[in-house]
């Protein structure tokens, strides 16, 4: 394609590599102005270092950059802000006890003639460009005090007020919830308008279809084409992005429900600061059948986990699995009943990163006589079995046995968790938040294992804050609101609308 | 070779090595601004470090302690815990050490283990009060440590003032008895007998008659590869390392968060405690004093972690150049003149620079990827210079390519390309760390 003014950024034939990895090969992006503009594609498909290209961290080994249709050389992120691009990271750079105002002003600060912040003006353009774009931000805010789509909308302030007419946008949605992410779309379709343009990193296709335009595909660092969002499906996307068609709808066999393995019987529990946050939960989960707690984050789901797991104090009620209490007692007998979890904070809770992979599969296990005699642990028969796990599991790199869990890509990292967690054949297997931020081929991965566990026999609980996900994978969903479950049903016997009411605090029940 | 430069870099023991030459450095410049030859003192510390074998034993007799005393605090900060109160539990194992071997008198097969556990386990007890204090009310173990110092240094000072410990007219106590005394060969060495035997041995006899040639730095050696065993092959050592590294994960996972801090405490107290035990039955005058400061046992055992990297066995030669260094800078000062703070001057530069130890492995990346660069500039010249177009359509591309980076390979770009082979994974990482 040849160079135009009409493109607000044209990349061509772009190679970058790192040693005798290609990163990227002869990838091209032609983003039209004034349009969203999506990249898909896989994790470390090549989506990122294709935008540091652009932002100037990296320089290209061959390719051609165009801005407005001309030839530029970027050579570093000031030459991208000099050409008016702008770059939100995934992970925020902000200060956080500094405000809003204070944030977007660092390193671009106003000043007096004598080089004294001029705090009062420097509010003043804030104000004005949070106005101008309809911002729901409050300059004043300190920004440890701001919820995380507030502190994205700063991220983006920042890159505006440094005059950018270009915004890549990293993983935008990965931190925020469903109602921040709908915010989110209403905010870059609103800079859109004022002839703004917007590239978009990701790999959520919903997403895409949502607020995207055109959408450019990348696999494993190669163009794949660009299509028109209006003219395809989420299908189609997938299965450019993957190489093979996948599965968006869940496969399973009816549930086969057997004797009841986890009851829980008017729960209460409080969170860190003393607030009752699991207020009378009831819930009975059955071995053979996948049980998914829809909900809006922070309406008890995590302080219930932790009860179960005997990470946190349970003030009354009872949790029984397999017709045995467990509340009040200590994670090591939560374990010896059979209760396995896969944490929603897979880096806190899930893993210790600076330990081998090998060493982070029997974090749970290392007690068993199978790792080794008495007190000596066999690292030998550790490497074995987490070997073992690694080919079942297909974690990648496949010689990682050694390598940091640290190391590892987020999705690899998951299925280590999922792996170890599996492994153990439990008889309850709660799964909290198994999917985020891992791609399409890793969550198509996961929820085949938690329906494998479920027909082995393993009762499961699936806590998730994507509802597509409990909706497609449970047996039977049952809704938390405010600490309590307000409402059971088969998949099937319920519409999304419904169960988004309630969700909310609304509804029948 | 090149991969080799990156490869020894990337080494902790390289770090080590490094930070110690820039001590070195360091006390040179200020040496020769004081007007003293940097050449010459090095010298005048080296022969007072090695220039006799009794020097040699000597500062092996001054390591042993630092010794025992660097594994305790290496072996906390692998459980994530920063025991800055070696020194109190080092003060606290004399303490006991010297009131045991004082009140009784057994055999020696009974008296040394009794004496050398009460020391032990009087550091081990003062260990877990802190541990307990940190798992129990969470109140930071530096802040506990720091008191516990001062409790047993003015413990100590009460106990040499008792009647029954006191030895009138001096600052200190009576000795322990002397089956409870781990040197060599203590009386024979000095009998009639001893004497004519090592008449013909005259560097034996200098060793063993000059010096408190004592078996404790067997201990501490042996003591030095246990607990890197006990860290890196039981499964107590795996549950300690995993709560120093992640309490939440390990916690999630069953592991007994608390007991683990206290049991660590326990054994790095109990260590130091040994450390002091061992110098009471092994060295003169076998007695506490009174202390008007801190002797520093402990807290060079500090210093001595950190020249280690926390490695338990890395403490024994960083104890050994710890001690060599204090013990020939006292030459330095008696044969230049030159103050012997000089050495202080240079111990402290070399552990600013270990807890830089991120600079080595850092530089080792930058080589690397600047060599990468030039690789990728001479690809570029070459691809420039040559037949290949640059932004090839992209079916054409794979063919097209092959042929460009075959003409683009002289011999720098070749040679540096294995260069960053080896640790293409990790470029990738970084390359995509940002997608996730």
């Amino acid at each position: 394609m040849e160079a135009s003014s009409d493109y607000a950024v044209q990349m061509h034939g772009i190679t970058k590599t790192f040693g005798s990895f290609t990163a990227l090969d002869s990838v091209d992006l032609d983003v039209k102005k004034q349009t969203v503009h999506a990249i898909l594609g896989e994790n470390g498909a090549g989506k990122s270092t294709l935008m540091n290209v652009l932002y100037g961290l990296y320089q290209a080994d061959a390719g051609e950059v165009y801005l407005g249709g001309q030839s530029v050389q970027i050579q570093s992120p000031l030459d991208a802000i000099a050409h008016g691009i702008g770059m939100v990271h995934q992970h925020f750079m902000l200060v956080e006890n500094f405000t809003v105002t204070e944030n977007i002003i660092l390193g671009d600060e106003v000043c007096h003639s004598l080089g004294v912040l001029d705090m009062a003006r420097a509010k003043k353009e804030v104000e004005k460009i949070v106005r101008e774009y309809g911002f729901d931000v409050d300059p004043d805010a300190k920004i440890e005090d701001i919820t995380v789509g507030m502190q994205q909308r700063v991220e983006i302030l920042k890159a505006l007020y440094r005059g950018a007419d270009t915004l890549i946008l990293d993983e935008p949605t990965a931190v925020l919830t469903p109602q921040e992410i709908t915010q989110l779309i209403k905010i870059m379709r609103g800079l859109v308008a004022r002839g703004k343009t917007i590239i978009i990193i990701t790999h959520k296709l919903k997403e895409i279809m949502e607020s995207a335009d055109a959408c450019t595909i990348i696999r494993r660092g190669k163009y794949m084409g660009t299509v028109d969002v209006s003219k395809t499906t989420e299908g189609e996307l997938a299965s450019k992005m993957v190489g093979r068609r996948v599965n968006l709808t869940v496969e399973k066999g009816p549930a086969k429900p057997g004797e009841t393995a986890l009851s829980v019987r008017g729960l209460h529990v409080r969170d860190g600061r003393g607030i009752e946050q699991v207020c009378g939960l009831d819930l009975d989960v059955r071995v053979g059948e996948i049980v998914g707690i829809a909900g809006i984050e922070g309406n008890g789901q995590e302080e219930f986990v932790q009860a179960i797991d005997g990470l946190a104090k349970v003030d009354s009620g009872t949790i029984s699995v397999k017709g045995e209490e467990i509340q009040n007692t200590i994670p090591r007998n939560v374990l010896d009943h059979k209760v396995a979890t896969v944490p929603a904070d897979r880096q806190r809770f899930g893993l210790v990163l600076p330990f081998t992979v090998a060493e982070n599969v029997i974090l749970e296990r290392h007690g068993e006589e199978t790792f080794g005699k008495g007190a000596t642990l066999d690292y030998g028969k550790v490497r074995s079995f987490a070997n073992g796990l690694i080919k079942e599991y297909d974690i990648r790199p496949a010689d990682c046995v050694d390598s940091l869990a640290g190391g590892l890509s987020g999705g690899n990292q998951q299925k280590v968790i999922i792996a170890r967690e599996v492994s153990s054949k439990p008889d309850l297997l709660v799964a909290v938040q198994p999917t985020r931020g891992l791609d399409v081929g890793a969550i198509e991965f996961v929820h085949k294992v938690l329906i494998r566990e479920r027909d082995r026999g393993a009762a499961i609980l699936l806590i998730s804050l994507e509802l597509d996900e409990v909706m497609d994978v449970a047996d039977t969903i049952a809704v938390i609101h405010h600490g309590k479950i307000v409402g059971t049903f088969k998949q099937g016997t319920v519409s999304e609308e419904e169960v988004g009411l309630l969700m909310a605090g609304g509804g029948k029940q | 070779m090149n991969n080799t430069v990156i490869k020894v870099l990337r080494k902790p023991i390289t770090s080590a090595i490094v930070a110690i030459l820039i001590g070195f450095l360091v006390a040179a410049i200020v040496l020769a601004s004081a007007g003293y030859d940097p050449g010459a003192s090095f010298a005048a510390l080296f022969s007072g470090m090695v220039g006799r074998p009794r020097y040699i034993v000597n500062v092996i007799i001054k390591a042993t302690p630092l010794l025992l005393c660097g594994i305790g605090v290496a072996f906390a900060f692998k459980v994530g815990l920063f025991n800055i109160g070696a020194e109190g539990q080092y003060i606290l194992g004399t303490v006991a050490a010297t009131i045991v071997g004082i009140t009784c008198d057994l055999p020696a097969v009974l008296e040394i283990p009794l004496v050398v556990l009460s020391g032990t386990i009087a550091g081990a007890l003062s260990g877990a009060l802190i541990g307990w204090l940190k798992a129990k009310f969470g109140i930071h173990e530096v802040i506990t440590s720091i008191m516990f110092n001062w409790i047993s240094l003015y413990l100590c000072n009460y106990v040499v003032s008792l009647d029954a410990f006191h030895q009138p007219n001096t600052t200190g106590t009576y000795a322990v008895h002397e089956s409870a005394l781990t040197m060599i060969l203590p009386n024979w060495k000095l009998s009639a007998e001893g004497q004519a035997a090592l008449a013909n041995f005259p560097v034996l006899r200098d060793v063993l008659v000059r010096c408190d040639v004592n078996v404790g730095i067997i201990v501490a050696v042996v003591v030095a590869i246990l607990i890197g065993w006990l860290l890196k092959r039981t499964k107590v050592g795996y549950e300690m390392r995993a709560v120093g590294l992640n309490k939440d994960a390990a916690r999630f996972a069953g592991i007994n968060v608390e007991k683990n801090i206290v049991l660590c405490m326990v054994i790095s107290g109990g260590l130091c405690g040994l450390a002091g035990a061992l110098n009471i039955t092994g060295i003169l005058p076998h007695g506490i004093s009174t202390l008007a400061a801190f002797e520093n046992n402990g807290f060079n055992g500090l210093s001595v972690a950190f020249i280690a990297g926390c490695s338990p066995v890395g403490c024994i030669p960083a104890a050994l150049l710890f001690a060599g260094l204090i013990y020939g800078g006292q030459t330095v000062q008696q044969t230049m003149g030159a103050p012997s703070e000089i050495i202080s001057i240079m111990i402290g530069t070399i552990v600013f620079c270990m807890a830089l130890g991120g600079v080595i492995p850092m530089l080792a990346e930058h080589i690397q990827r600047s060599r990468a660069e030039r690789a990728e500039q001479a690809r570029k010249l070459a691809a420039e210079a040559g037949t290949t177009p640059v932004a090839a359509p992209a079916g054409e591309s794979d063919a097209s390519r092959t042929s460009g980076s075959a003409g683009a390979s002289s011999s720098e770009a070749e040679a540096s390309s294995k260069t960053t082979e080896s640790n293409g994974s990790n470029d990738k990482k970084g390359a995509d760390g940002d997608a996730r």
